[in-house]
C-alpha cells in the first residue's frame, strides 16, 4: 500500500472526487498558484483550471457564502478556510445559513458543502493562530464535523464528505500534515459516524480525535509497560458522534477518559462524558476523566506553549490513577 | 380583436405585460393586506415585515426574470416570493404555520421558499444571502446555463460586510447577479441616512466595486422594469453584474409590532401619494384600460387571494413526526456500493 502524508492524502482525494465528479470545486484563499498555506491543494490549478481551483480574496464569509449557493444550486464545493482561526467571521455563514437552510426550507434546498480548515496549536502561532475551535459547530443541528487523526482517514473521510449531502466542517491538524502512513489506492472511503478502534484493551477506555489520538496512543504504550491494558478509540467526527463505540468500550473497560487539545469547559469531553454516565453510569468504576487544553490563550514562548497543550504524563498518570495502580 | 385592442394600448408602455404586471402587483398588495388582518386576528404569530408600498421593485424585477433564474430576499420577503409566482395558498399556509406551507410550518413569515419558482430561500440575517447569491450566480457559471440571480436586499444592509464582500465577489467574477436595494428610507426604525457617509447608500458604494451607479424611483414600476431589463441582459450576456438603488417606501412599521410613528406625517402622506399599486393603475388608465377593467382584475385578485388564505386555514398544522425531518439531508450513499 503506498505511503502518504497526511497532507497529500487529502490532496488525492481532492484530485479522485474531482475527477469523478465535474460538480465539485474548490474555492480557497491562495489555494491556486500558492497551493494553499498548508500546500493541500497544490497541483490542482494545473489539472482542473482556475474555475474549478477558485483562488478568493481574503473573504471568509464571501467563500462560504457563495459556496453556500453554489450547493443549493447543484455543486459540490469544498472551502477551504485558512486556519480556523479565521472562521469566525465566516462562522454566520455556516451556522445561520448553511446548518439551518434544509431545515428551514421544509427540505426545499440542500447544501452539500465541505469546509476545510487545520485546528490546533503547535508552531507557536499564538492566539490567534492556534485554537481548536470545532466544538463549537459540532453544537448545531444541521452540520456535521469531521476530524481524521490519519493519512488514510484524511482521504478516505473526505471523500465521504464531498459526496455527503450536509454542510461539514473538516478538521485538519496542523501537526498531522507530515505524518505519514498507509493509505489505500484509489476508491478509498470510510463511513461517517463510525469511530475506529486504534488499539484494544480491557482496563481503560481513552477516547479521542485528531492529533490527540496519536498522545493517547503513546500514553497507551506507557501504560502497557505497567501491565495497564487501553483501548484507544478514535472518534473520527464529532457529530455524528459513535457513542456506541464509546459505550461498549466502556462497558467492558469500566474506565473512561476523554483527551482533546481544546479547552476543558464546554468541550467535547463534557459532552462525552455526560453521555457515558447517561447510558453506562452503572458499568463505571471510577469518575470519568478529561486531559484537557489549559484554558488560556495560545502563548507564544515553546515553554508556555507546551505547557498549554495536552501532556502525554497527564493522560498516563490519569490512567493509573482511575485503575487504582499508581 | 379584443387581445389585439389591448396590445396597442399596451404599447404606450416599456412593460411587455402590463395586465399581467398590474395584476401581479395587486397580489401582491393584497397578500400582505390579507396576512395583516389575519396577523390581527392571531392566525399568524412570531413576526411579521410587509412590504407594502414597495410592490414595484419586486414586480418590475420579476418581470425581467424567466424559469430557471434565481431570486433571494430578506425577512421582508413575501413580495419577491408572490411576484416569481409562488402559490398563494402554499404562502399564506407558511404564515399560518401549516402543513400546505411552503416551508411545511419550519420557516414562517420570514423564510418563504419556493425552489420550483425559482426562490431560493428569504433570509433574516441582515446582508448574510448576498454572498450566496454569488454561490448561485457562481453555478451558473460553472455549469454553463444561462441563469441569473436577482437578490434583493434593504438600505439597512449596505453597511454591513457581508454586503461589500459580495459585491466585490461578484464583481471580480463578472458573476451574472443583480442586486436590487430597496431603500426604503429606514434601517428599521432608524433613518439610513443618520448612520450612513453617503445619501446613497447602494449606489453610491457601486464605484467602489467598478460598477455603474444606478438610482431609480422603485415605486415606478416600468422604471424600475426598464433598469433590472438592462441588468440582466448584461448579467446573461456574461458582462458582470449589477447594483440597483430602487427608491422606495415601507408604508408601514418594521415588524408588525411596530406602527411606524417616528416617521414625519408629511412624510407618510408624500409617499402615500406615490403609491406604487396606484400610480400604476393611474397609468393604465391613461394607455386605455377602463376603470371599470382595472376594478375587475383587483376583484378578480381580491378573490384569488381569499380564497388561498381559505385553503391555507383548512389545512392542519405540520405534524410532530416533522419536527426531526430535514435537519440532515438524506446522504447520497451510492458511494457504498
Amino acid at each position: 500500500m503506498p505511503v502518504l502524508t497526511y497532507r497529500q492524502a487529502l490532496n488525492e482525494a481532492l484530485r479522485e472526487e474531482m475527477n469523478r465528479d465535474e460538480s465539485v470545486f474548490c474555492l480557497g484563499e491562495e489555494i491556486g498558484r500558492f497551493g494553499g498555506s498548508y500546500r493541500v491543494t497544490e497541483g490542482l490549478l494545473d489539472e482542473f483550471g482556475p474555475e474549478r481551483i477558485l483562488a478568493t480574496p481574503i473573504s471568509e464569509l464571501g467563500i462560504i457564502g457563495l459556496a453556500t449557493g453554489a450547493a443549493m444550486t447543484g455543486l459540490r464545493p469544498v472551502a477551504e478556510i485558512m486556519t480556523i482561526n479565521f472562521i469566525m467571521v465566516g462562522m454566520d455563514q455556516l451556522v445561520n445559513n448553511a446548518a439551518k437552510i434544509p431545515y428551514m426550507f421544509g427540505g426545499e434546498a440542500q447544501v452539500p458543502i465541505v469546509v476545510r480548515t487545520p485546528s490546533g496549536a503547535g508552531h507557536q502561532l499564538t492566539a490567534q493562530h492556534s485554537q481548536v475551535l470545532e466544538v463549537w459547530f459540532a453544537y448545531v443541528p444541521g452540520m456535521y464535523v469531521v476530524a481524521p487523526s490519519t493519512p488514510a482517514d484524511a482521504k478516505g473521510l473526505l471523500k465521504t464528505c464531498i459526496r455527503d449531502n450536509n454542510p461539514i466542517l473538516f478538521v485538519e491538524n496542523v501537526l498531522l500534515y507530515n505524518d505519514k502512513g498507509e493509505v489505500p489506492d484509489g476508491e478509498h472511503i470510510v463511513p461517517l459516524g463510525k469511530a475506529a478502534i486504534r488499539r484494544e484493551g480491557d482496563d481503560v477506555t481513552i477516547v479521542s480525535y485528531s492529533r490527540m489520538v496519536n498522545v493517547a496512543l503513546q500514553a497507551a504504550d506507557a501504560l502497557a509497560d505497567d501491565g495497564i491494558s487501553a483501548e484507544v478509540i478514535d472518534l473520527r467526527s464529532l457529530r455524528p458522534l459513535d457513542m456506541d463505540t464509546v459505550l461498549a468500550s466502556v462497558r467492558k473497560t469500566n474506565h473512561a477518559m476523554i483527551v482533546h487539545e481544546g479547552w476543558r469547559k464546554y468541550g467535547a469531553g463534557a459532552e462525552i462524558a455526560a453521555q457515558i454516565q447517561e447510558l453506562a453510569f452503572d458499568y463505571l468504576d471510577h469518575p470519568v476523566q478529561r486531559v484537557t487544553g489549559a484554558e488560556v490563550p495560545l502563548p507564544y514562548a515553546q515553554s508556555l506553549e507546551a505547557a498549554a497543550l495536552p501532556q502525554l504524563e497527564f493522560v498516563v498518570d490519569g490512567a493509573r490513577t482511575m485503575v487504582g495502580k499508581r | 380583436m379584443v387581445q389585439e385592442a389591448r396590445t396597442d394600448r399596451g404599447s404606450a408602455l416599456s412593460l411587455p405585460r402590463p395586465e399581467e404586471a398590474y395584476r401581479d402587483m395587486l397580489r401582491v398588495r393584497h397578500v400582505a393586506e390579507k396576512a395583516y388582518e389575519l396577523f390581527l386576528k392571531n392566525y399568524i404569530h412570531g413576526t411579521m415585515h410587509l412590504g407594502v408600498g414597495q410592490e414595484a421593485v419586486a414586480v418590475g424585477v420579476a418581470a425581467t426574470l424567466k424559469s430557471g433564474d434565481y431570486t433571494l430576499g430578506t425577512y421582508r420577503g413575501h413580495n419577491h416570493v408572490v411576484a416569481r409566482g409562488a402559490p398563494l395558498d402554499a404562502c399564506f399556509g407558511e404564515l399560518f404555520g401549516r402543513e400546505i406551507g411552503l416551508c411545511k410550518g419550519k420557516g414562517g413569515s420570514m423564510h418563504l421558499t419556493s425552489v420550483e419558482h425559482g426562490c431560493l430561500g428569504s433570509y433574516a440575517i441582515v446582508g448574510a444571502h448576498l454572498p450566496i447569491a454569488c454561490g448561485t450566480a457562481w453555478s451558473a457559471r460553472l455549469l454553463g446555463t444561462d441563469s441569473v440571480t436577482s437578490c434583493f436586499f434593504g438600505d439597512g444592509a449596505t453597511n454591513i460586510g457581508a454586503f461589500h464582500e459580495a459585491l466585490n465577489l461578484a464583481a471580480v467574477w463578472k458573476l451574472p447577479v443583480i442586486f436590487v436595494c430597496e431603500n426604503n428610507l429606514y434601517m428599521e426604525y432608524t433613518p439610513i441616512a443618520n448612520v450612513t457617509a453617503v445619501p446613497r447608500p447602494a449606489a453610491d458604494r457601486a464605484s467602489a466595486y467598478g460598477l455603474e451607479s444606478i438610482v431609480v424611483d422603485g415605486n415606478d414600476i416600468e422604471a424600475v422594469y426598464n433598469v433590472a431589463a438592462k441588468a440582466v441582459q448584461r448579467a446573461r450576456a456574461g458582462e458582470g453584474p449589477s447594483l440597483i438603488e430602487a427608491l422606495t417606501y415601507r408604508q408601514r412599521g418594521h415588524s408588525r409590532t411596530d406602527p411606524g410613528r417616528y416617521r414625519p406625517s408629511e412624510e407618510v402622506a408624500e409617499w402615500l401619494e406615490r403609491d406604487p399599486v396606484t400610480s400604476f393603475a393611474r397609468r393604465l388608465e391613461n394607455a386605455g384600460w377602463t376603470l371599470d377593467e382595472l376594478a375587475r382584475i383587483e376583484e378578480a385578485v381580491v378573490a384569488e387571494v381569499e380564497e388561498a388564505a381559505e385553503r391555507a386555514l383548512a389545512s392542519p398544522p405540520p405534524g410532530p413526526e416533522e419536527l426531526f425531518t430535514d435537519v440532515f439531508c438524506g446522504s447520497n450513499t451510492s458511494w457504498r456500493n
